[in-house]
């Protein structure tokens, strides 16, 4: 029998502007699978990582929010087919990292296809059901539509999978770009779905994740004057998110809040997630009289 | 680092310009003396500009490289759509960089068409100088006449600075007196009727002269016509102004004043785009020419986005957080 092969050790780096860079500041860490054995290294992100990450955003953000709904849904549902074709590579991931039995990872990865299909679905829904003709008392025609907010940051709750995609689905079809900080639990599913991102049009710098510490990184994108929301979701010390709420307020920042318990990821969403980083532009057009 | 030129040039006594008046007196002499120059180590000229490009500089060191390199912008429109109102716009920029902090420094000049000069001149007086590009910018292909009467428009309108572009046809050709000529002829054009003269700024356009050797002898030629100051480029033409070039260029000035006593200035112009960039730059200046150089009179930066980065980091540095462009004129 032949010796046996030498394993490739892979290494998990950030995802910015559609690119793989490891952290400019050079730093890693150990992730452990779910029985505490060692896993793999990954990037350890830095306010500089961050700080690439939302010029990257910007970039991005005229080209992706000038793309019509329709195109972004499907974008949105290549997402979906791309992940469930690698379906099994990721309840592999899902019971290594969480510990979870393969029957419960693959109910995860499922749902987390069909999230996807379900925002796809919105893309080209979502402005008709909360943009409006308003009646007003005056020879006006009076629209009003969502547009896109910008550069949204997002804390990514525990749920590698599912919770990630639950939280960045909804960001990213309407037509924002996202910095996404990944679960400091379980990055690596993050940047494995990055992978998924990247073979799936979905444009460079629509779409950044950093790996690292929530208490390190999140700071700087809540105070970042060129972020435009921020989804506290991630974050679990009551006391950052009161922290993070204050510094994400100098620029008047859209955001979410920290939830008190942990969502139920499985359950069917509402559109909130999608109208809470959208703002309503209204025009005012005159009537030829 | 490499010692250059000065050994070519005889001693450090300062004998002024006035010794090389056998160097420029014939082509062949002025072929032999640029010829002569040592040749630029190209491997060595780009690996300490990369060398010289990975130094930290960190908190107050940063602070002040951030606001001098500010008071080095020369804040640059040269479009086909400039108007009056827009170069106003950013001659009002040039001023107070940062309407919200009044501390910010203005900028060391606005860089314009010279038919603009007025326009900007009304804007800032004396408070910043107005350099306009002359001699048929940026191809430099007009006839002597029109070249300087280009310049005399600028330097009647009230242009403080000219920027120069060379005739590169003419010093690839080998035409070098030529160039010379010209030179000292814009030059002359400079003049004032009070007897003061406009700062000469000689363009290269690196870009189109292929090589660092050509960069290096240009240099010369242009300090022994008399200039101010040179300058890498028109920004009109890709690769604009490098780490390389520029370090061919201070090695210049630098070996130049060791050898005649006279001090030019050195700008590199277009490309320059981020507040790391400029600090790069500057780490040069301070590295090859010497601390002498690392004022808005002897180095200059010729660059328009350039200038919102600086404010940016500027500003980061002053509130603890960074900030965006939405925050800053656009322009």
């Amino acid at each position: 029998m032949a010796a046996s092969r030498v394993d490739v050790r892979k290494t998990y780096k950030l995802y910015i502007g559609g690119a793989f860079p490891r952290s400019e500041s050079g730093r890693s860490f150990v992730v452990n699978d779910a029985k505490g054995k060692f896993l793999a290294n990954a990037s350890l992100a830095s306010r500089k990582d961050a700080r690439d990450a939302v010029v990257a955003a910007r970039k991005a953000v005229p080209g992706w929010a000038g793309r019509t709904p329709y195109n972004r849904g499907q974008i949105l549902y290549r997402i979906a087919e791309v992940l469930d074709s690698r379906g099994d590579q990721f309840v592999a991931e899902l019971v290594r990292t969480e510990g979870v039995t393969a029957a419960k990872a693959r109910t995860y990865v499922e749902a987390a296809v069909d999230r996807l299909v379900w925002y796809a679905g919105w893309a080209d829904k979502i402005g008709q059901v909360v943009g409006n003709a308003n009646p007003v008392s005056g020879p006006f025609f009076n629209l009003s539509s969502p547009e896109p907010t910008g550069v949204v940051a997002v804390v990514a709750p525990r749920g590698p999978l599912l919770g990630l995609v639950s939280v960045l689905a909804p960001v990213i079809v309407t037509g924002n770009t996202a910095v996404v900080l990944a679960s400091e639990a379980h990055p690596l599913t993050a940047i494995t779905l990055a992978e998924v991102l990247d073979a799936s049009d979905v444009p460079g710098g629509v779409v950044n994740i950093l790996t690292g510490t929530v208490s390190e990184v999140a700071p700087w994108l809540a105070s970042h004057m060129d972020v435009n929301a921020i989804d506290l979701t991630g974050v679990t010390d009551p006391e950052l998110a009161t922290d993070l709420e204050r510094a994400a307020a100098d620029n008047l920042k859209r955001v979410r809040r920290a939830p008190a318990t942990e969502p139920d990821w499985l359950a069917t969403p509402g559109i909130d997630r999608l109208t809470d980083f959208l703002e309503i532009k209204t025009v005012w057009h005159p009537i030829g009289v | 680092m490499p010692a250059t030129a000065s050994t070519a040039q005889g001693s450090a006594s300062s004998p002024g310009i006035g010794a090389y008046a056998d160097v420029t007196a014939s082509e062949a002499s002025l072929r032999r003396f640029l010829h002569g120059l040592p040749g630029v180590d190209q491997v060595g000229a780009e690996a300490r500009a990369a060398s010289l490009g990975t130094r930290s500089i960190k908190t107050t060191a940063k602070a002040h490289a951030l606001e001098l390199a500010i008071t080095m912008v020369d804040l640059t429109t040269l479009e086909g759509q400039d108007t009056p109102g827009k170069v106003r716009a950013l001659a009002n920029k040039a001023l107070r960089p940062d309407p919200a902090d009044p501390t910010c420094p203005s900028v060391a000049a606005v860089c314009v068409y010279g038919d603009l000069v007025g326009s900007v001149k009304e804007v800032v007086g004396h408070q910043v100088n107005v350099a306009a590009v002359a001699t048929a910018f940026p191809s430099g292909r007009a006839s002597m006449e029109i070249k300087l009467a280009d310049t005399r428009d600028a330097v009647a309108a009230g242009a403080d600075e000219i920027d120069m572009v060379i005739d590169r046809g003419a010093f690839l050709a080998g035409h070098y007196l030529q160039v010379y000529d010209e030179i000292v002829a814009v030059k002359e054009a400079c003049q004032r009727a009070d007897g003061s003269h406009a700062h000469l700024k000689v363009i290269f356009e690196t870009g189109e002269l292929q090589t660092y050797d050509n960069v290096r002898r240009a240099s010369w030629l242009a300090m022994l016509a008399g200039t101010d100051f040179i300058k890498t480029s028109t920004g009109k033409v890709q690769p604009a102004a490098t780490l390389p070039v520029t370090l061919v260029m201070l090695e210049a000035v630098r070996d130049f004043r060791e050898a005649t006593g006279v001090q030019i200035g050195v700008k590199p112009a277009g490309g320059i785009r981020t507040a790391k960039d400029a600090i790069k730059y500057l780490v040069m200046v301070n590295e090859v020419a010497g601390p002498d150089w690392l004022t808005p009179d002897w180095f200059r930066f010729g660059a328009s986005t350039l200038l919102n980065d600086l404010l940016m980091q500027r500003t980061k540095i002053a509130t603890g957080r960074y900030s965006g462009p939405d925050y800053f004129t656009l322009d």
